[in-house]
């Protein structure tokens, strides 16, 4: 892989807390590597703004290696930036090329408000696990882990809605702003376990109710979410959402 | 004061279990008036903020994430092990007890192994129960592997991202305690000094990230559960947000530090692309069960690695160890990659990395795919093909990883690795009880020094925060608390807190009003320059003490230089680092000062003055067969106590992998 | 949870956007059969006779009291779902467009808005006048002759057209979204759904288009 250095034009929106109004601020930054991450294109910026005295944007990032799901940046119309199941921090800057300009905004979702520039706070997304993303067994109570088979292709499709990272590019990507994906993808996780079935229905309604109450909002399966997802979670597991919640509304069983 | 491990006597088998028969309880009603701070949600902290609130005890949790489902646990690629002899292999708790002392090169507490051994059997049923997918075999039950060159399988896993999946699992629990009113989280949050009276661990001082405000939170014990202090080298596999400074307070509070230059190097990372670089991403241990590692026998080889051919490669590891080859520990196989790089024979752009080849792996696999499908004659393209498709069921989300982050694709061109800080088995001295020499404070996880003395196992740090969390905590706290049931809160208004918030504020202020022209980041890359070649992957006497000299001066450059941008009461991360790097310079010259005192090579202390003459670690177990646990004394002014170790059941050898 | 509480959550109204969709899908089915009677280009006579038969029976004036609740509770809760998503989010400078989802999806406020204006001229022009003159006891308006001389109009014809364009989309995404809702897209069935879907939308709206082009063209006596 050639490596080569590039100048860009970076658009990028500053906002100073949840009660101001934000803008988009211009700034050029020369000689980035291809080799790169674009947070560390970030921190080259950040460093650069520091020694002329100005304020460093603020933007969300732990890891830095995709598992976390702290990350989130909206770049150029896309959450997580252009490459397939891919987060912010692992995206790298071999994607651009000299002259290019790079417009990056927060995620935008009024259940996800700004505590400045590209920081948002998410919580929400813990509310709604708290409201019933778990099954209630204290420590101590397991029985031995054997003792309950799991069928291999439930435990792997639970395995792939578990790696859902929390990051919050479903809402960023949805035109409704909806959530659905990440609940419908801890629903899921749980439904598949034998485990966690005594309880399934009662967490999907619990789940739903408060996701709504949270202010996100409604899926009409456009699919963005699953496009732009950095774990690849699929548009199946809102179908067993769904599936949950219409078993509930024929059995009436599980109320809250 | 005196050391006091507070082992309980009897046979190795029973000291756990006659503690929990004899420790002291505290009853339900009595709980519900007890507060019990948790700082971290990792592992150990999440673990055991919900185990404590589902006993009924009144926790607040503190994370500096957004969530604490971001702690850094998450990151964990390749499992979790637990003394389940699934396998019928062979595996038993005193197998995996004398695997981890023996891994540990002789440096951790018998009794304390013991038990991590003996409740890790409990971990994995607690996670299967609350929902943790690991990886089943097609009759449903879990699946194990081998895992860093263990004879017995005892890993448990899902796919590469167990880390995630158990942390995912303890966060639920503690979400749903959050849910019962028994957890308050605050998220956003960070520990930034520890209130004392009458000489107990009585609450903290917390800054509110977002707003700034600094708050006064009171507990009747404090849980620190923050990790490791990787950071301190800079660019190591630790997320960016890891620190030391809530667990450094505490050691400037009167916890003793134990052991703070054990510091893991992982053998396989992504390799330095350039000064831009902030961190380092590890590829899962487990890809050295395939791939086989070598460099050039030529000096500065500039050929591709496809040019080269076989007879002028040199698989060092298979050279060296031909028992364990590839395999060896993580501490043997990263110092023979060093010592190949300084000699000269490094590999890439920056010559500081070597080749993890996996053509001989894909060769194999192949071969037998061919053989499977009754593919006689089948040309070398097809045997490729299937050999790939192997390989890639097995480590795909490896793979792709790496060429995200390189653009190299590893199944056409070999991988390059390179050793990185990984994880910390030095931090806070804690007893049998994971108390820490302050009364009420406790320290869990990586962030106690307990455990994996001098060198951490594969696939145990997983299972030592989760064991100390779930099961350990719960009753040793107890114990202490049972005393507490007539100590009623303490108001914040009280003296104790109103000192050390201001202790805290004057300390943001001095910060902030230092003014001068350097960032935080460059004091920081400038440190971690200094620890990890004077404190890295080999020491000597004489650079431990230039480190000891810069980085005080660095010190002190820092407190006149250091350039601080925005306001104190608002969110300002360039604020958070400068506290957490200002904690790591005081951090750095301790770990000089231990390294040069502890003159042996032991697990992954390496001094270069004492190696066998085939250059591997020589251990001096005559003289330091001890915990070094320091104490604060003041600025650059600690005293050492020691903890003698003493091997009742275990006879320490000369490690070998030959 | 009571029923109302089901039907008011999100998912409880895209259940319902899903079933009042799917009765309307079904609908069109019954509309297209009856209509493409005239294919037999018998001057009319079996589509008058099924026509009859549609405008007298029973069950079926029952049933399309129903179709007008439904056809009004889907308009009206699809319109008010889609307010309240804008309300969601300020909107981004930049946005992906068609490269992560289809702008069928995106639009269907719009395509059901256009269906709707459709609707109105359709109606007003043959189920209005008809049901009037029954209603006023009156005869039945002899429908066919009405379809002939109507789509000579090509301004008429190019609202129908447009009509059943805008049809064809909203169907695309909302034939596959129906089942989506009431979860039968996993795997096993997703692309069955998938294929039905995309085939019900081109058939049926050709089907519909064919009509008043074959009037048009005097392909019909």
């Amino acid at each position: 892989m050639e490596h080569y250095n590039m100048n860009l034009t970076l658009k990028v929106w500053k906002q100073k807390n949840c009660k101001t109004k934000g803008a988009f601020e211009t700034y050029q930054v020369q000689n980035i590597s291809s080799e790169m991450s674009f947070l560390e294109m970030f921190d080259i910026l950040n460093e650069r703004l520091i020694a002329e005295g100005k304020e460093p944007i603020a933007f969300d990032h732990d890891c830095r290696e995709g598992i976390c799901g702290t990350c989130s940046m909206f770049i150029n119309g896309r959450a997580h930036g252009p490459w397939h199941q891919t987060t912010t921090c692992q995206l790298h800057m071999r994607e651009y090329k000299d002259g290019d300009t790079i417009v990056v905004e927060p995620w935008r979702s009024h259940s996800f408000p700004v505590i400045k520039d590209l920081v948002v706070d998410r919580t929400a997304f813990d509310r709604i696990i708290s409201a019933g993303g778990f099954i209630s067994v204290n420590t101590g109570n397991a029985v031995d882990a054997n003792a309950v088979l799991v069928p291999k292709d439930d435990a792997d499709d639970s395995f792939a809605a578990a790696s859902c990272i929390g990051c919050g590019a479903c809402v960023a990507a949805c035109p409704n702003a909806s959530a659905m994906l990440f609940v419908s993808a801890k629903v899921s996780q749980l439904a598949l376990l034998p485990q966690g079935r005594p309880e399934a229905t009662t967490r999907a309604l619990n789940m739903v109710k408060q996701m709504d109450q949270e202010g996100f909002g409604s899926c009409t399966n456009i699919g963005a979410c699953e496009a732009e997802c950095p774990k690849g979670i699929s548009l199946e597991n809102i179908a067993r959402l769904n599936r949950e919640y219409l078993g509930s509304v024929f059995t009436g069983k599980a109320s809250s | 004061m005196a050391l006091n491990s507070k082992i309980p006597n009897g046979s190795l088998e029973k000291k756990w279990t006659d503690y929990k028969s004899t420790c002291k309880l505290v009853n339900p009603s009595n709980k519900r008036q007890i507060e019990i701070i948790v700082v971290g949600t990792g592992l150990a902290g999440a673990s055991a903020a919900a185990a404590l609130g589902e006993l009924g005890y009144k926790v607040k949790a503190f994370c500096y994430q957004d969530s604490p489902r971001r702690a850094h646990s998450i990151a964990a690629q390749g499992g979790i092990n637990a003394a389940k002899n699934y396998q019928n292999d062979g595996d038993s708790t005193y197998r995996l007890f004398y695997d981890t002392i023996k891994g540990g090169d002789y440096r951790a507490r018998e009794g304390n192994v013991y038990r991590l051994a003996e409740v890790s059997a409990a971990i994995i049923d607690q996670c299967v129960a609350q929902g943790v997918p690991f990886a089943r075999e097609y009759g449903g039950v879990l699946s194990n592997r081998s895992f860093g060159g263990t004879q017995v399988q005892r890993t448990f896993y899902a796919a590469g991202q167990t880390g995630q999946q158990l942390l995912i699992g303890a966060y639920q629990a503690l979400q749903r305690q959050v849910s019962l009113g028994t957890v308050t989280m605050y998220s956003r949050h960070e520990m930034l000094e520890l209130v004392k009276i009458d000489g107990k661990a009585r609450g903290i001082i917390a800054r509110n990230l977002v707003t700034g405000e600094l708050e006064r939170h009171f507990g009747h014990a404090v849980l620190l559960c923050t990790g490791g202090y990787g950071n301190v080298f800079y660019l190591s596999t630790n997320a960016m947000g890891c620190n030391v400074t809530a667990a450094w307070k505490a050691h400037k509070q009167g916890a003793y530090f134990g052991n703070p230059c054990f510091t893991q190097i992982h053998p396989t990372c992504i390799p330095v692309s350039g000064d831009h670089q902030s961190k380092l991403t590890l590829m899962s241990e487990s890809l050295r069960n395939d791939g086989r590692i070598w460099v050039s026998k030529v000096k500065a080889d500039t050929r591709k690695p496809g040019d080269i051919p076989e007879e002028e490669r040199d698989y060092y590891l298979e050279r060296r160890y031909p028992a364990f080859g590839n395999l060896v520990p993580r501490d043997v196989a990263s110092r023979a990659a060093k010592e190949r790089c300084d000699a000269g024979y490094g590999v890439g752009a920056s010559r500081q990395a070597v080749y993890l080849d996996f053509a001989f792996a894909i060769n194999r696999y192949g071969k037998i795919e061919v053989h499977k499908q009754g593919l006689a004659n089948a040309d070398q393209g097809t045997i490729r093909k299937l050999g790939m498709e192997v390989v890639k069921e097995k480590y795909g989300n490896l793979f792709e990883m790496y060429e995200k982050i390189t653009g190299e694709d590893p199944y056409q061109v070999p991988m390059r690795i390179y050793p990185a800080v990984h994880y910390t088995m030095g931090g806070l001295w804690v007893d049998y009880e994971l108390a820490t020499t302050v009364p009420n404070l406790y320290a869990l996880g990586e962030c106690n020094f307990s455990d994996h003395g001098a060198n951490r196992l594969g696939a145990s740090a997983l299972m030592q925060g989760l064991a100390d969390g779930y099961f350990v905590i719960p009753y040793t706290l107890g114990n202490a608390m049972a005393d507490e049931i007539r100590n009623k809160p303490v108001p914040t208004d009280h003296p104790a807190f109103v000192e050390a918030e201001k202790l805290v504020q004057s300390r943001i202020d001095k910060l902030m009003g230092v003014n001068g022209t350097e960032s935080v980041e460059s004091f920081h890359k400038r440190l971690g320059k200094i620890m990890w070649d004077k404190c890295g992957m080999a020491r000597n006497a004489e650079g431990l003490k230039e480190a000891i000299t810069e980085i005080r001066a660095l010190r002190q450059e820092f407190w006149n230089n250091v350039r601080i941008p925005g306001e104190v009461g608002e969110f300002n991360p360039e604020l958070d680092k400068a506290g957490r790097v200002a904690d790591f310079m005081e951090l750095g010259e301790l770990m000089c000062m231990d390294a040069l005192n502890r003159e042996e090579s032991c697990g992954g202390h390496f001094r270069e003055e004492y190696q066998t003459e085939e250059g591997e670690a020589l251990r001096q177990d005559d003289k330091f067969m001890y915990v070094s646990a320091w104490e604060f004394k003041g600025e650059s002014d600690f005293y050492m106590h020691k903890e003698n170790l003493e091997y009742e059941v275990v006879h320490p050898s000369q490690r070998s992998y030959k | 949870m009571n029923w109302k509480q089901y039907f008011n959550t999100s998912i409880g109204k895209k259940l319902i956007m899903a079933t009042t969709g799917i009765f309307l899908i079904v609908f069109l089915v019954v509309h297209c059969y009856i209509n493409a009677q005239i294919f037999y280009n018998d001057g009319g006579t079996r589509f008058n006779e099924a026509a009859h038969f549609m405008g007298t029976n029973f069950v079926i004036r029952f049933v399309e009291i129903g179709l007008f609740g439904f056809l009004i509770w889907h308009m009206i809760l699809g319109l008010a779902l889609y307010n309240k998503n804008k309300s969601k989010r300020t909107a981004y400078a930049v946005n992906a467009g068609n490269k992560t989802s289809k702008w069928y999806s995106r639009s269907m406020a719009l395509l059901g808005t256009l269906i709707l204006l459709f609707l109105v001229i359709h109606l007003r022009n043959f189920w209005a006048p008809n049901r009037l003159s029954t209603l006023t006891g009156g005869e039945e308006l002899p429908l066919y002759n009405m379809m002939k001389e109507q789509f000579q109009q090509a301004w008429l014809l190019a609202i129908y057209l447009l009509g059943v364009f805008s049809l064809a989309w909203h169907l695309l995404h909302g034939f596959y979204s129906a089942f989506q809702t009431f979860g039968l897209c996993n795997s096993r069935y997703k692309d069955m759904i998938r294929f039905i879907g995309v085939a019900f939308s081109i058939i049926v709206p050709i089907a519909f288009a064919s009509m008043p082009i074959a009037f048009f063209l005097h392909l019909l006596n």
